[in-house]
């Protein structure tokens, strides 16, 4: 059905579309990261990780493969409102395989369209836990989801903590409720009833929320949000007087995070991802290598989800190695695909999710996110 | 309609006696025989018809998908400025929370379509009349306001619109709503190689055209509207409130009707949005893009809906065709309109009516400041 | 809930007032230019915005920022950083007036023209700084960062009254903002100027044939409003230490709320204003959730625009005594 159209719109109006034809023989193999580069919604975060897919992809040019990749951004801005003409671009260009979509907003607007289009595509990033159960086939990612990141967390604040009373806050965007939600009913199935508030990222003045936790006098505050935004609530939690133990997640593991709260404000504090990829051990030679090589190309350190980039790049680039050269050929190579990446042991469930869901804790150290280790393991001091 | 719309172009055409090739096709047009505006009308429309062609893509947008951003941002933009254009150019009202409507609509489209499983037909209408009832009920009590309290309180309602829905988890809080249906399909209506009627989640074209027939069921809507006693009055309102209303003009009457038709408009470009999107949440209605529509109505022209129409066009493809320079998009837009304001504040493509309504400085709202001007220019100071 | 606001009553009132004090000292600016000119200046966000920076410059341009200060040394930083502050937002002021307005006043534009020219200068300041003001002089690049204050003052809790903590930098910011409105109602009811931006609000045409410069006296309201914007963005810096391009936006709604809450036009009624808001937002937050504060506000807006379109203390400049 859908092959007809395309045919049909491709024989009335294909004359000028760019190389279309049979799949196999002589096409582009081309991989395409679709995100956020510019805007207001963390174009760091996708410049990570395009940066990520371009290394995988320059070092696998560089050892002269019989066809070189090519690789393309597609800037969707992270507004799920633009995403749709840059994935349908993305389909127009006849990419073979993406990297992305980034956050969890434009994957729901915009997975549908890559999946009628029958092209793979892995996000790094993108980790609301509805994703999974759309029963996608082309849709992977390579991180686990809030589920699980919010039992992990919930169960370390009240278990590794020993927290007796837990205030939850989160900044109420796309990502950070669901997980919030996750935490509050993993540490309420724990024994702990906890508290509950929201903040506007946007907005600077939380005295009424720093009133209710000073009232509340918890002994572990877990906020699920956004680095911007956690750095303020922070710093006015430590000015108002709150000592409680601070923890956040994977959107707030940014050095940004303590600049803004303040060196003395942040210390102590606990942000946990399924990434590993801020400060990971260096006992590892290929992280080492990745960690280098990433600096050499770019000229700054790898952060969060650049690895995740990487890996998933590699998964793809994998999948052409093997001879696999057409959408649906390297999407089933990715349902076998398993090695070692950087971030972590890439290997994909049949639903498209990762298997591996270890959550890794990360903790403010003399004003540096250091690497903790397991999050269901670690014990900070 | 062609005689209707001859006879207020013509009253309107005796002001405007300034020179230009624009001023010559202008006076051309005024006095053109109604086959010749025909010819004109539908030859427009074929051109929307076969704007999608893909051979116009690597000019018109190297960087996307050409037809997918003919259906948002250009086609959405149109058809939003179109219905902005009712309040702000017919009865010079400043609305700066216009997108609430559109966000009503959609979502209307949404919650309805996802959880009570009714289809897009239906709820067109719905959204349609959502829209207008929430904006009777934001009209009525704020419209006996000041018209410059009147902007403050729509933006506000904008802001509680967004707040409202990224709070509320019956409306998907900040997650939004997700897997909203298509309109259903009628395969094997063919043209220029699309299915018409099929709407499926890629190709955008069904949409688009679609989107067409609304705008184009707009634009005669209001062309009629205009040169109805219901234009006459707006005018008069814009023009001058209190004479309007000694006049006999019942003035919010009037102006309740405008902003309802207004967020009307808005409400089915919600609707259709919602269908094709197929996800909505509240971070597609920021302040921001009533701020852009705003723009692209004065830059056109406020009360012209050619003006209106080129100048939403631009402001939805520029962007897009210069990707690039889009982080400076909004530097542009601000320095625009002040310039605008300025030098031009009947628009690019203005109403002849509207030009020598702001050459005199009235066109909405009443004098800034006239009563105070010492510089003896050469500005008209209003009898107020 | 509502234990929640009873237990954080004094808390709340507390804080109410400090961000009350902001609001005030920026409804200042918008309740000024209205009263003489009949004009939202949409743009005075921007001013605001732009007196945080202000500041700002100052501690990077001096090197302020091995603080914090004690003594003498931390009254002369604050003072200078205060002072800075004003003066860009004055400066920004003057600007925004011979810019933007003065061509439109000059041509007797309509109302919506100037409204519209105001929403672009505003759009305008924001994107300058986010794409190049601020990548060039304070970030690292990111123009829509916020950015860092550094620590001019320790912030140690003076008292405490019930729940409420009452902290050195929160009572300074509510006494200085009273002592302001103070020397600016003085100013207004006694001085020369004064009284023309005062007969000038009243009657424009008898202002004139009395002698009253006009354009003279529209620029001292710009500027005088733009004084008080910079000195609420000093303090806004001092006790958030985080700004950026876009902070003015909704803190100007919320000071223009807390301007007709009050009686636009009228200089008290910006502070009776400023303060009710703050409170009012912070008592509905703890009741109803802290992410619920914006509509609080705004609906607060509606319903006085609805029932008291006068404010609490009544209309126009020319009442300030009453």
């Amino acid at each position: 059905m859908t092959g007809a159209i395309a045919l049909g719109a491709a024989m009335a109006l294909g004359a000028a579309a760019c190389g279309s034809g049979d799949s196999g023989g002589g096409k582009d193999l081309t991989i395409a990261y679709i995100g956020v580069q510019t805007g207001d919604n963390s174009p760091e975060l996708g410049i990570n990780i395009s940066n990520g897919v371009k290394l995988a992809i320059d070092q696998y040019n560089a050892t002269n493969p019989k066809k070189k990749v090519k690789f393309k951004i597609y800037d969707t801005k992270g507004d799920p409102a633009v995403a749709p003409g840059q994935v349908q671009k993305a389909i127009d260009d006849d990419v073979t395989a993406v990297v992305g979509p980034v956050f969890s907003g434009e994957s729901k607007a915009t997975v549908p369209s890559l999946e009628e289009a029958e092209i793979p595509n892995i996000s790094p990033s993108a980790t609301s836990t509805a994703l999974g159960k759309n029963g996608w086939k082309f849709w992977h990612r390579l991180i686990s989801n809030d589920d699980a990141q919010g039992q992990v967390d919930g169960d370390f604040i009240v278990k590794t903590l020993g927290a007796k009373k837990v205030f939850v806050i989160d900044d109420n965007q796309e990502y950070s409720v669901g997980l919030a939600d996750k935490v509050f009913s993993a540490v309420q199935a724990a024994g702990v009833t906890p508290q509950r508030d929201k903040i506007d990222p946007k907005a600077t003045d939380y005295s009424s929320t720093v009133n209710k936790v000073k009232a509340a006098k918890p002994d572990a505050i877990f906020f699920g949000g956004y680095y911007n935004g956690g750095d303020k609530l922070l710093k006015q939690l430590r000015d108002g007087g709150v000592t409680a133990k601070f923890v956040s997640d994977d959107g707030a593991l940014d050095q940004k995070l303590v600049d803004g709260a303040g060196t003395k404000q942040a210390e102590g504090a606990l942000v946990s991802c399924a990434c590993q990829s801020i400060n990971p051990t260096a006992d590892n030679p290929a992280v080492a290598k990745f960690i280098n090589d990433y600096k050499t190309a770019f000229h700054k350190d790898q952060g969060t989800y650049s690895a995740e980039g990487y890996d998933a790049t590699n998964a793809i680039l994998d999948a052409f190695k093997a001879g696999k050269t057409t959408t649906k050929d390297v999407n089933d190579y990715l349902k076998t695909v398993n090695f070692q990446g950087v971030s972590k042991p890439v290997k994909f469930e049949p639903n498209g999710e990762i298997q591996v869901k270890t959550i890794y804790m990360f903790q403010v150290v003399d004003g540096k996110l250091k690497f903790l280790g397991d999050a269901s393991k670690v014990k900070p001091e | 309609m062609s005689d209707n719309t001859n006879k207020t172009a013509n009253t309107a055409g005796w002001r405007g006696a300034l020179s230009g090739p624009l001023e010559a096709v202008r006076t051309h047009w005024d006095r053109a025989p109604g086959w010749e505006r025909w010819a004109v009308y539908v030859l427009l429309i074929i051109g929307a018809l076969f704007l999608p062609y893909e051979g116009l893509a690597p000019v018109m947008s190297p960087e996307s998908a050409w037809s997918t951003i003919l259906f948002y941002p250009i086609g959405i933009y149109v058809l939003l400025a179109l219905g902005l254009n009712v309040v702000i150019g017919y009865a010079g009202m400043l609305d700066l929370g216009y997108v609430a409507f559109w966000a009503i609509g959609a979502y209307t489209m949404a919650t309805m379509a996802v959880k009570h499983g009714i289809g897009f037909w239906p709820l067109l209408p719905c959204g349609i009349v959502l829209a207008a009832v929430s904006g009777v009920i934001l009209g009525a009590p704020t419209l006996r306001l000041r018209g410059d309290y009147l902007a403050i309180v729509t933006l506000g309602f904008g802001e509680i619109v967004r707040k409202v829905a990224e709070n509320t988890n019956w409306l998907g809080g900040t997650r939004g709503i997700n897997n909203i249906p298509h309109p259903p399909s009628h395969e094997g209506v063919w043209f220029a190689g699309v299915d018409l009627f099929t709407y499926k989640i890629r190709d955008a074209r069904p949409y688009y055209y679609l989107l067409v027939a609304v705008i184009v069921l707009v634009v005669i809507f209001s062309k009629r509207l205009e040169a109805s006693r219901i234009g006459r009055s707006w005018t008069a309102i814009r023009e001058d409130e209190d004479a309007a209303e000694i006049m006999g003009v019942p003035t919010f009457k009037f102006k309740l009707l405008s902003f309802a038709t207004g967020a009307a408009i808005g409400g089915a470009a919600g609707v259709v949005f919602a269908a094709k999107t197929s996800y909505v949440a509240p971070a597609n209605f920021p302040f921001l893009l009533s701020a852009t529509i705003l723009a692209a109505v004065v830059l056109g022209g406020a009360g012209n809906i050619p003006g209106v129409i080129v100048g939403a066009f631009l402001v939805a493809w520029l962007p897009e065709r210069f990707r690039g320079l889009a982080d400076y998009r909004d530097l542009a837009f601000g320095a625009i309109l002040v310039a605008m304001m300025i030098f031009r504040p009947e628009g690019l493509i203005p109403s002849r009516q509207r030009k020598a309504e702001m050459a005199e400085g009235g066109g909405g709202m009443g004098h800034m400041g006239a009563e105070i001007d010492t510089s003896g220019s050469e500005a008209e100071v209003g009898s107020r | 809930m509502l234990h929640d606001f009873t237990s954080q009553f004094w808390a709340n009132t507390v804080d109410g007032l400090t961000v009350g004090s902001i609001y005030a000292l920026v409804a200042l600016g918008y309740t000024m230019v209205y009263g003489v000119l009949r004009l939202i200046n949409f743009a005075h966000s921007e001013i605001f915005m732009i007196g945080t920076f202000g500041g700002l410059t100052l501690i990077q341009v001096v090197g302020f920022d091995n603080g914090p200060y004690t003594g003498i040394a931390l009254v002369g930083v604050l003072l200078a950083c205060l002072v800075a502050s004003m003066v860009a937002s004055g400066g920004a002021a003057l600007l925004l007036e011979l810019v933007a307005y003065r061509p439109l006043r000059r041509k007797g534009a309509s109302r919506l023209a100037a409204l519209i020219s105001a929403i672009g200068a505003s759009l305008f300041l924001q994107e300058l700084f986010a794409t190049t003001v601020i990548p060039h002089f304070f970030g690292h690049g990111g123009g829509r960062d916020p950015i860092h204050v550094p620590d001019l003052m320790k912030k140690e809790t003076l008292f405490s009254i019930g729940s409420g903590d009452v902290r050195n930098d929160k009572l300074l910011i509510f006494v200085a903002a009273i002592v302001m409105m103070i020397v600016l109602d003085r100013f207004v009811n006694a001085s020369k100027l004064g009284r023309g931006i005062r007969a000038t609000a009243q009657d424009p045409e008898t202002a004139v044939l009395l002698g009253v410069n006009i354009d003279r006296v529209v620029v001292v309201t710009f500027v005088v409003g733009g004084l008080m914007a910079g000195a609420a963005g000093f303090f806004f810096a001092l006790l958030y230490q985080q700004t950026m391009f876009n902070i003015g936006f909704i803190l100007g709604i919320k000071a223009f709320t807390a301007a007709v809450l009050g009686g636009i036009g009228n200089l008290r009624g910006a502070l009776v204003g400023g303060f009710t808001l703050g409170l009012i937002e912070n008592y509905g937050g703890s009741i109803f959730g802290s992410e619920w504060k914006d509509v609080i506000a705004f609906t607060l807006l509606v319903v006085i625009l609805l029932f008291r379109p006068t404010g609490i203390l009544g209309e126009s400049l020319q009442q300030a005594r009453a």
